[in-house]
């Protein structure tokens, strides 16, 4: 199991370097990386030229990726356009994104995997055809329109929630926001606990199971979903990185100042220095949330044994 | 191929007339025959291939469904003016946005960019990921570590959206064409890792050794014997994928980086429209409803082909 975590960690290296790289690239090249400094207009060619040798942009990019690195792994992540720290930004905007993940992997878990259990055991009946056409409608409707609508319903017309998250961002205020970010992932958890479901409940082992005469519940718990959780798990795991990426849309909606309004302030601004640090900082968790998911595995699946 | 029947003449000439293709053949048709056999009685693919072909006329021919203009407004017609639902496939139909644009007529021209956006990305993807995925599979060792263990998921590492954003924040005015780019750059990563387990299981079976062990060479190998085996789960996928990049489109033009204004999509429409959510929503909702009803279409008929080609799902 250690030798195992071990070459993982080592196979993960290079692919953070890369990604790191690749979009260290994306937003050096393709963009400006001082446009954003001097407001919405263009720099002058002397402050910009000034601009450039006190930032070390004159250099290659290859020795700028180094020295970015570098700076990186002693806890320096730059500044931003407006002056502030990117840590800071950081700091200030991980832990509200954090917690609408949370939020969203929970309603992931809770409501995707009762839904795929009871339609996956009642395949074929009326519950399963309109849950999965439910699935399907969910999956076609954009976020962003999921969103804008129930914001417009259940913020603005009835009252429920607050239209935009106060700036705290506690729990109970994330719900909503949650739910809407988890929806497509939602509908995907259900179909695949659906299809796992199905499969494994033909197994033999859940046959000797009934044979023995063990009660419905504790097949289905103990038999069925152990068996089936596996792929679902991978699924969630691998969602952590794509949800605090992806949160961008929702946390526009609803006004939460996490990470996804951090890029999008950073991108629209060109602040290169916020634009790779969050990046770097996302790809890491989508690293380590995979190899996670991996180790699970072993946990779950007493088949499966790391050497 | 003309080029590869110069290298090795004899070599193929004993590959065709021995076993595997006629084998080969009667196979492939029974796999593909039968899906057919069982999507014709599928409901799913039958509403969506029908939606999606009056999509495509549409987009092809937006002339033919209404006769106003998308890009003239008139301030006459205020966009407060509850729209006349009664007056089906006139210019008052659905109502008027901002500019006193009719609605419906921007509905129907706004078609054909998002269905050029969806199938020029997904073009793009498949030949992309389908090249770097096979060559991946085929090869194995170092190449498939480099192209798959490192590059797929170097670009499958970097958030899909955040990504489109930071290459479509660098061009002032955006067009179909480098908003397909954009997409396509980042979004070529799952046909990639499809193509390669796809490939993996093929490149064992019987008739590729016996090709291997007759002379033929890599490209005919990999694009007469690999490549029409392991294009069923690519084109789920691929299908699927469409309706997927399409709304990935109308959502870059929410957060205002997808295609910029004198292009007229369902995308730019609904972002246009959300100022005026709370006391027009007409100018919002239809445009989604018609996006909706799009990225559903291919994904219902993406799981109609999986289905049909799975015979674990009968």
């Amino acid at each position: 199991m250690g030798r195992y975590v071990i070459r993982r960690l080592l196979q993960m290296i290079p692919v953070f370097f890369g990604a790191t790289l690749l979009i260290f690239l994306m937003v050096n090249v393709m963009g400006d990386p001082i446009a954003g400094l001097c407001g919405d207009k263009a720099c002058d060619p002397a402050t910009a030229a000034q601009l450039k040798k006190e930032f070390g942009l004159d250099k290659p990019v290859w020795q700028q990726y180094l020295t970015y690195m570098g700076n990186v792994f002693t806890g320096d992540f730059g500044t931003a356009f407006n002056g502030q720290k990117v840590t800071e930004l950081m700091s200030a905007a991980f832990p509200v994104t954090i917690r609408l993940t949370i939020v969203a992997i929970l309603f992931e878990i809770v409501i995707g995997i009762s839904l795929g259990v009871v339609t996956g055991l009642r395949r074929g009946r009326p519950v399963d055809t309109v849950v999965l056409m439910l699935t399907l409608i969910v999956i076609a409707i954009p976020v962003f329109v999921t969103g804008l609508l129930l914001q417009l319903l259940l913020g603005v017309e009835w009252g429920v929630i607050r239209p935009t998250v106060s700036p705290e961002a506690p729990f109970n205020e994330l719900l909503i926001p949650g739910l809407v970010l988890a929806s497509v992932s939602l509908a995907y958890v259900t179909r695949l606990t659906r299809t796992s479901i199905a499969e494994n409940s033909r197994a033999d082992y859940v046959r000797t199971a009934v044979a023995k005469g063990l009660p419905r519940r504790r097949v289905i718990t103990k038999h069925l979903l152990r068996n089936s959780l596996i792929p679902v798990v991978t699924f969630i795991g691998t969602d952590v990185g794509a949800l605090m990426g992806g949160a961008i849309v929702t946390e526009r909606i609803f006004n939460i100042h996490g990470v996804g309004y951090q890029l999008y302030q950073g991108i629209l601004r060109q602040s290169t220095q916020t634009v790779v640090g969050f990046v770097t900082v996302l790809v890491l968790v989508f690293l380590v949330a995979n190899l996670i998911v991996d180790l699970l595995y072993a946990v779950l699946d007493p088949r499966i044994r790391y050497a | 191929m003309p080029d590869m029947t110069k290298t090795a003449p004899e070599a193929e000439a004993i590959e065709d007339a021995l076993a595997p293709p006629a084998v080969k053949a009667e196979k492939a048709r029974s796999l593909w025959g039968d899906a057919w056999a069982d999507l014709r009685r599928n409901p799913y693919f039958v509403v969506s291939s029908v939606l999606i072909l009056v999509l495509l006329v549409i987009a092809a021919f937006p002339g033919w469904f209404t006769s106003a203009s998308p890009t003239t407004g008139d301030l006459v017609h205020h966009y407060l003016g509850k729209p006349e639902l009664s007056k089906v496939g006139s210019a008052e139909w659905l109502g008027y946005d901002v500019q006193g644009r009719s609605v419906y007529a921007r509905l129907i021209h706004g078609t054909r960019a998002s269905i050029i956006v969806g199938i020029s990305v997904t073009l793009l993807v498949t030949v992309i990921g389908g090249l770097i995925g096979m060559i991946a599979g085929y090869f194995g060792g170092w190449i498939d570590a480099l192209l798959s263990g490192f590059i797929t998921n170097v670009f499958f590492g970097i958030p899909f959206l955040l990504g489109s954003m930071v290459v479509l924040q660098s061009f002032t005015s955006r067009s179909v064409w480098v908003v397909s780019l954009a997409l396509a750059f980042l979004g070529w990563t799952q046909i990639a890792r499809v193509m390669r387990g796809a490939v993996l299981t093929i490149k064992q079976a019987d008739y590729v050794h016996a090709a291997k062990a007759l002379g033929a060479s890599t490209s005919r190998i990999l694009f007469r014997h690999i490549l029409p085996n392991a294009m069923a789960p690519v084109i789920v996928v691929a299908t699927i994928s469409l309706g997927v990049f399409i709304s990935a489109e109308a959502t870059l033009s929410y957060l205002g980086l997808g295609l910029s204004s004198p292009a007229i999509s369902w995308g730019v429409d609904i972002s246009g429209g959300i100022a005026q959510i709370r006391t027009a929503q007409h100018i919002m909702l239809y445009p989604s409803i018609m996006l909706s009803i799009t990225v559903l279409a291919f994904i219902m008929l993406g799981e109609a082909v999986r289905n049909a080609l799975d015979p674990k799902m009968r």
